[in-house]
């Protein structure tokens, strides 16, 4: 088991599924950093979107690569629609109003899935799902090595737009001082609910590079909504830097802990982390304590 | 009548009457109903201690109820145990988890969201846990073999169960009475709405909170306990998963969190949205979950303080003239 | 009633880069009633937060009545004697005044009905008997400050820590307020406030401390402390001491 290219093999599919795990934790994170709340309804989103890839590919053949223009723009528009209708008006003023009106929304976009179509697993069949490449000693399938790099590049994207557009000013200004910002004319709950949307949109994109070498059931997102949150918790609440760095940590963690301990403990790993930085460190490595 | 008077004869009216219900009917599918409204109403009841009258939300409550569930299962199973001796072991347990949950999460100031997601992953890593290690039957559970005698702790008919589960369900609202008129209650609450206020005082909020966590994880750990003994089964998707979080929550919220009746309210209510689904749309995977889901947002929407809530404020309202004056200024 | 004396020695404490309160030293003598006054930001309520346990100092101490509480957890505090009010108010909405009041009162009292029945003594004190079975949260703004005050006193405090008692009140409010911050110190309770309002560090306070920029820039009577120039400086802007005193001297010019 310490053979070298076994670990060398893990490492890189553990880097590979980071990444993922990142593009999953960045919209977990702005939407943390900007409306200050704990999106427990990410997992669910996130299979939302894997189910509406596999439905694409299945009902009209769209590979799911292909498929990113028709995903992505769609994810937003319901995470828009989301915080703008149900979640806004849910808080009153309270932060645990949200916590619960995401976990509502949660249980309803799983079950929903579970009702329409069943607990079946699904995966879906494309020319490349099979082929893998060599790098160095490990072989790496193409999928993986395609959502490595589309994650990293939409993460790109996403950091460009918080960081360059006005848009981002606007967001990175809501997040710091809301009321100020609403002050200077700023429409704080449009900036919601596009921060909101945005954070779908990752999602979106992320099912699209993830389907390919992965596969959907209704829990599929009770799975990765914990190890969402635990790299967010990691990275540091709000912290983009952190996301990534968190989510690749993570990813080879997992991977690791899978080869070495059983999938099972391998897992519990990855809590017992996340446990951890909660009690011991809970500004993680890189957000701001209070 | 003092407000715990009234309380305690409501209760053991309470108590009285869902008794006679089950001495008087003989109809299986009513006494079915009124024995899983009751074990929702218990899991509520537990979950409302720490949530409602704590405000401390845990998302993975589940983790009390499947403690107590693998004890009550496997101290039979394994060690000969008399199922009644089991319970009390079982609620033994489930407290010690609960305190060490509390003890660490507390010890450290988690709070609001933080011990939402603390809770569901001390869930998560015993569900994985009780999956992987034999002992506990891995992935294909514990089974209760049959054995019918009240000694067994297993009825022939729903009858016996009932009155169990009523046992406990008059317990949990003894406790939530206490905690509405005692001094323990008092702090417990002001730690909930202002725990600095409440430490400038002299309350310790950390003893307050622990105190909490126990006795509604020593309830869930009684639920979980009494599900293996009427469902002679467990497993860890059962014990440790979602779903039972989640019931517990809902029926509180529903019914109004922080309230004596509240928990019983939703679970009734829930119960019977239930079974009025099913009579439309048979027995669907997941609809269940749907409806919580959707009654959650929208209590939480427009009825935040629960159907109880709204009895609150008709009662306040009509006591209105003569009872608020708010007169202006300098008067306070 | 035992010795309520508050003494701080050399009390630092640094947020990130910021010095909130640097080498802060004083007494307040038991049985006085004494105020804590400064421009904002110089960081007065950080000091309550320092002697009443709230925050950890990085450096110095706190002595209670003679023993050394640096530190020390508020709750265990409060069972000694000391108890704050806070900036801004903290009731505990969802109870009644009553319920408010009675969970200061269990400090004392143990028993539920007791607590209960004794808040209305703690009510009528402060004027809020009309109000007992209200809910805190129908209260105005000098109605909570009250009950914040009441709640402070149910739980028979030797030392009160008063931290801008008057702020966002009335003249009229204000002027009702003060009679019964003066009852308090007479009945036997240490009192040490946090004020802006000048009309009540003059009418009450037996001695003055100013902060500014978390030092202690002056002390001493109210009259003396307000023509102090250093203070006038600290609220006013440097240079303001002298430009006072050349408009007054040119205003006397022939």
């Amino acid at each position: 088991m310490l053979d070298p290219s076994i670990f060398f093999a893990s490492l890189l599919n553990g880097l590979t599924t980071g990444a993922v795990y990142a593009l999953i934790a960045l919209g977990l994170t702005l939407i943390y950093g900007v409306l200050h709340i704990i999106n427990f309804a990410h997992g669910a989103a996130l299979m939302v979107a894997l189910y509406a890839v596999y439905l694409l590919k299945q009902n009209f053949g769209i590979d799911p690569y292909l498929a990113l223009p028709l995903v992505v723009p769609g994810m937003f528009a319901l995470g828009y629609a989301l915080q703008r209708l149900i979640i806004n008006r849910a808080s009153h003023g309270k932060d645990e109003n949200i916590l619960l009106v995401t976990l509502g929304i949660s249980i309803v976009m799983e079950n929903a899935a579970l009702l329409l179509f069943k607990s079946d697993t699904r995966t879906i069949d494309t020319t490349y799902t099979l082929s893998t490449v060599a790098i160095g000693p490990a072989m790496i399938a193409v999928p993986k090595l395609v959502a490595f790099a589309g994650a990293l590049a939409v993460s790109v994207v996403l950091l460009w737009i918080v960081g360059k557009t006005d848009l981002g000013r606007a967001i990175r200004a809501v997040a710091k001082e809301k009321h100020g910002a609403k002050l200077m004319g700023i429409d704080v709950d449009h900036v919601y609910a596009m921060s909101f949307g945005i954070g779908l949109a990752c999602l979106g994109a992320a099912a699209c590079f993830l389907l390919p070498a992965y596969y959907v059931n209704p829990q599929v997102g009770g799975g990765f909504v914990l190890v969402a949150f635990t790299v967010v918790v990691l990275g540091g609440m709000g912290s983009f830097g952190g996301a990534l760095i968190g989510g690749l940590l993570i990813g080879v963690v997992e991977s690791l802990g899978g080869l070495y301990l059983g999938e099972s403990l391998g897992q519990i790993g990855i809590f017992v982390i996340f446990i951890a930085v909660l009690l011991f460190r809970p500004q993680g490595l890189f957000g701001a304590s209070t | 009548m003092t407000g715990a008077a009234k309380d305690l004869a409501g209760i053991f009216l309470f108590a009285l009457a869902t008794a006679g219900i089950a001495q008087f009917t003989d109809s299986g599918v009513t006494l079915n109903f009124v024995m899983m409204a009751l074990y929702a109403a218990l899991l509520a009841q537990a979950w409302n201690i720490l949530g409602g009258f704590g405000g401390q939300f845990s998302f993975g409550h589940a983790l009390f109820f499947g403690t107590g569930a693998y004890i009550q299962a496997m101290a039979q199973l394994h060690g000969g145990v008399n199922p009644w001796l089991a319970l009390l072991l079982a609620v033994a347990g489930a407290a010690t988890i609960g305190m060490a949950v509390g003890a660490l999460s507390f010890r450290y100031g988690l709070k609001g969201s933080y011990f939402a997601l603390v809770t569901l992953a001390f869930a998560e890593v015993f569900r994985i846990l009780a999956l992987s290690v034999p002992f506990t039957g891995a992935g294909v559970g514990l089974m209760l073999p049959l054995g019918e005698s009240f000694a067994n702790m297993q009825f022939g008919s729903r009858k016996g169960y009932l009155y169990l589960v009523l046992g406990l369900v008059t317990v949990a609202l003894l406790i939530t009475c206490w905690l509405k008129h005692s001094r323990f209650g008092a702090y417990l609450q002001a730690v909930r709405d202002n725990e600095d206020a409440a430490r400038a005082v002299g309350v310790n909020p950390f003893s307050i909170k622990l105190g909490a966590i126990c006795l509604s994880s020593a309830l869930m750990g009684a639920g979980g306990a009494f599900y293996v003994q009427v469902f002679q089964y467990i497993d860890p998707a059962i014990a440790f998963g979602p779903g039972t979080s989640v019931e517990a929550l809902v029926a509180a919220i529903v019914g109004g969190i922080g309230t004596l009746w509240g928990p019983v309210l939703g679970a009734v209510v829930l119960h019977v949205l239930a079974d009025v689904t099913r009579n439309l749309f048979g027995q669907l995977p997941g609809i269940n979950m749907v409806i919580y889901g959707v009654v959650l947002v929208v209590i939480v929407m427009f009825l935040p303080r629960g159907i109880g809530g709204l009895a609150a404020t008709a009662r306040s309202l009509w006591n209105k003239p003569g009872r608020t004056d708010r007169t202006g200024v300098g008067r306070g | 009633m035992a010795d309520a004396s508050l003494r701080v020695k050399n009390l630092s404490k640094s947020f990130g880069g910021l010095k909130a309160v640097q080498d802060v030293s004083l007494e307040v003598a038991h049985g006085s009633l004494t105020a804590l006054i400064g421009p904002n930001g110089a960081g007065k309520t950080t000091l309550f937060a320092l002697m009443s346990g709230f925050l950890t100092p990085d450096s110095g101490s706190v002595f209670f009545g003679g023993g050394d509480i640096t530190g020390r957890a508020p709750h265990l505090n409060a069972r000694l004697g000391m108890t704050r009010t806070f900036q801004i108010v903290q009731p505990f909405a969802t109870q009644t005044v009553r319920q408010n009041i009675a969970v200061g009162t269990h400090l004392h009292l143990q028993g539920r009905h007791a607590a209960l029945h004794d808040a209305e003594r703690i009510a009528e004190q402060v004027g809020l008997s009309a109000q007992i079975d209200k809910l805190a949260s129908s209260l105005t703004v000098a109605g909570r400050k009250r009950l914040e005050l009441a709640r402070a006193l149910a739980a028979r405090p030797r030392l009160l820590l008063l931290d801008e008692v008057l702020a966002g009140l009335n003249p009229q409010e204000i002027a009702e307020m003060i009679p019964v911050v003066r009852g308090i110190a007479q009945g036997g309770v240490t009192v040490l406030m946090i004020e802006h309002v000048m009309q009540a560090v003059m009418n009450l306070a037996e001695h003055v401390w100013v902060l500014a920029q978390g030092r202690l820039i002056a002390q001493g009577s109210p009259l003396e402390v307000t023509s102090n120039e250093k203070v006038i400086e600290a609220y006013l802007g440097h240079g303001t001491a002298a430009r006072l005193r050349a408009a007054e001297l040119g205003r006397l010019a022939p």
